[in-house]
């Protein structure tokens, strides 16, 4: 009888594996065999010049000398970066601004849902469609200018050229970003700050503690796990950075190519099928998200009782 | 007195909260607002500088559009196809997935979970080059079929149906239905699937609007212009030598391709703003 149980048991466990079988035959194809043929190609010499193919040649380590020897993937890595902590550093302040109020038991806001409803819309519109009409907008003969010399505060004789400027172009580029994602790490940043045991804030509250001792000392230490999540979480979405720098120059990345980011020099090189170099690329990316990616994992863990 | 004062005081704070609420708000909206009364007007009236009042061009803006050089309602469709199918697959197998770990017992289920959260974060940029080289070999080049199967195996929407089976499922339930006699893969649709709604529904929208919005991939994938998707539409809208254009037909073509979504999450936004914060592991 038991053993009858028991072997009843091992053929309903069999289904564990059928249903595992789409997944896993799809990631294989689609993403795993991917990931290795990458990694394979970057050992290569294979482009194109004109009509002529050059390879593919195995060349060892070749093209990752060719990579970071050459100034590219620096500039565009730096690139990269100032753009993805312009965005970042209103981001997080902001989103921890909106979350303490939000969350504050004696300040009991009204209308939270309706402001939530208004700051998670950015992260769903298309940014192709938001870097494109942030493209019209911004142009030199476009609204915003025409609403600042408006009001006086713009010379209509010399309007300002946005995307020529390489500060104002990072700008809007950073601007984007942080409009997209401050909706989504408030969110997030709020069910961390509920999360917190509310009888801390009584005692601190009976103890006479001012609302931003109370921020500084309990909600912000207690929030540190839930913070580097959505730090290191960000800065492997911003790594990833493409779509609105790509449209707002046309792919270019000007001003001479300082919005220009590292996705936007694999699309070029996928473009021009240098299949080597991006390989390389893809290769470089792949690992420093890897280790951000451990970071995460060692930080949640290490959090403990962070409710994901 | 004491009390008095702060009181007086709450309220200045909360005074202090709405204003900057208001202006996070006409932060957010401005540039939308700005999209659809542009999108109202006419080239004549934007080449004559800055409005916020609506005007009357908007059937001539979108006759204009339709009747114009790109195949938006070619990509409107394209876009549809794509992103309701991969939604579609998305949502039933990462259920499936999840169910699979969550339900059962087997040996190597430790290892595949592990192997799962591994490579949730791997972003997908940086396998595409052998990706597109696979899909050469496979013949499967300008079709949609890369752009909508691969959804099949999604770590992130995976991750969220095992969180939330974690919080609401439980075993007795299957249990009884085997007794009752039914077979895993019934129990399963019949079952399993209807109770996790509330979670499908959510990353549904989720997988729905990120498959509309995305421009990598498919830029990469899709050649011939008719089967193109909408935000590669906008990218060769950009492309062209935009000063000739009508703005009124681009600032059309930007409010087309943003509308559906910003409809849909009207309509759904307390699901979603909560499946947010549910989830937690977004990008």
């Amino acid at each position: 009888m038991e053993k009858q149980k028991n072997s009843k048991v091992v053929e309903y466990n069999r289904w564990g594996y059928i249903f595992l079988i789409p997944f896993m035959l799809v990631y294989t194809v689609f993403q795993l065999i991917p990931l290795f043929t990458t990694i394979y190609n970057s050992f290569f010499e294979n482009y194109r010049v004109g009509l002529e193919q050059i390879g593919p040649n195995f060349i060892g380590l070749e093209n990752y000398v060719t990579l970071f020897s050459t100034p590219d993937i620096w500039k565009y890595f730096g690139n990269t970066m100032i753009m993805w902590i312009m965005g970042f550093v209103p981001q997080i302040l902001l989103s921890l601004l909106l979350g303490a109020w939000f969350t504050s038991p004696s300040l009991r806001l009204k209308g939270q849902q309706f402001f939530k409803t208004v700051i998670y819309l950015p992260n769903l519109i298309m940014a192709s469609a938001f870097a494109m009409l942030f493209f019209t907008l911004f142009a030199n003969e476009g609204p915003i200018n025409s609403m600042l010399i408006g009001w006086g505060l713009m010379d209509a004789a010399e309007p300002y050229k946005w995307l020529s400027n390489t500060f104002s172009a990072r700008a809007l580029v950073a601007f984007m970003n942080f409009l997209m994602w401050f909706g989504n790490t408030t969110i997030l940043l709020m069910s961390g700050m509920l999360g917190i045991d509310p009888s801390l804030y009584e005692a601190a509250e009976v103890d006479g503690a001012t609302s931003n001792q109370i921020f500084y000392k309990i909600t912000l230490p207690l929030l540190k796990p839930i913070l580097i999540y959505v730090m290191i979480t960000s800065l492997i979405g911003g790594l990833q950075m493409f779509d609105v720098p790509q449209i707002l120059t046309n792919g270019t990345g000007d001003p001479t190519r300082n919005t220009m980011t590292l996705i936007m020099y694999l699309n070029k090189h996928l473009y021009s099928k240098n299949f080597g170099m991006g390989g390389a690329l893809s290769v470089f990316l792949f690992v420093i998200t890897a280790i951000l990616s451990i970071m995460v994992f060692k930080f949640t863990n290490a959090g403990g009782k962070e409710k994901k | 007195m004491n009390r008095e004062e702060s009181t007086i005081q709450k309220n200045v704070t909360k005074t202090v909260c709405y204003i900057v609420l208001i202006l996070v708000t006409i932060m957010c909206l401005f540039w939308f607002y700005l999209l659809f009364v542009n999108a109202s007007r006419s080239n004549a009236e934007l080449s004559r500088g800055f409005t916020m009042l609506f005007s009357s061009h908007a059937l001539e803006n979108w006759n204009n559009l339709v009747h114009g050089t790109l195949p938006i309602l070619y990509g409107l469709r394209n876009s549809v196809i794509i992103s309701l199918l991969s939604a579609a697959l998305s949502v039933y197998f990462s259920t499936m997935t999840a169910y699979a770990i969550h339900a059962y017992d087997f040996k190597l289920k430790k290892y595949i979970y592990a192997f799962i959260l591994a490579v949730m974060m791997i972003p997908t940029q940086v396998t595409v080059l052998g990706f597109l080289q696979l899909i050469g070999k496979m013949k499967l080049d300008d079709s949609y079929i890369p752009l909508i199967v691969p959804a099949i195996a999604a770590p992130i929407t995976f991750f969220y149906m095992k969180q939330y089976m974690d919080s609401t499922l439980s075993i007795s339930l299957v249990e009884a239905a085997r007794i009752d006699g039914a077979g895993e893969f019934k129990i399963f649709n019949t079952i399993v699937l209807p109770l996790m709604k509330p979670a499908v529904a959510v990353q549904a929208i989720f997988t729905f609007v990120s498959s509309w919005n995305n421009y990598f991939t498919p830029s990469l994938v899709l050649h011939t212009d008719k089967k193109k998707t909408l935000p590669i539409l906008i990218a060769q809208l950009r492309a062209a030598d935009w000063l000739k254009f009508d703005m009124g037909q681009v600032y059309m073509m930007i409010a087309f391709s943003i509308a559906p979504v910003i409809v849909v999450y009207l309509i759904l936004s307390r699901y979603i703003v909560g499946g947010v914060s549910l989830g937690g592991v977004k990008e």
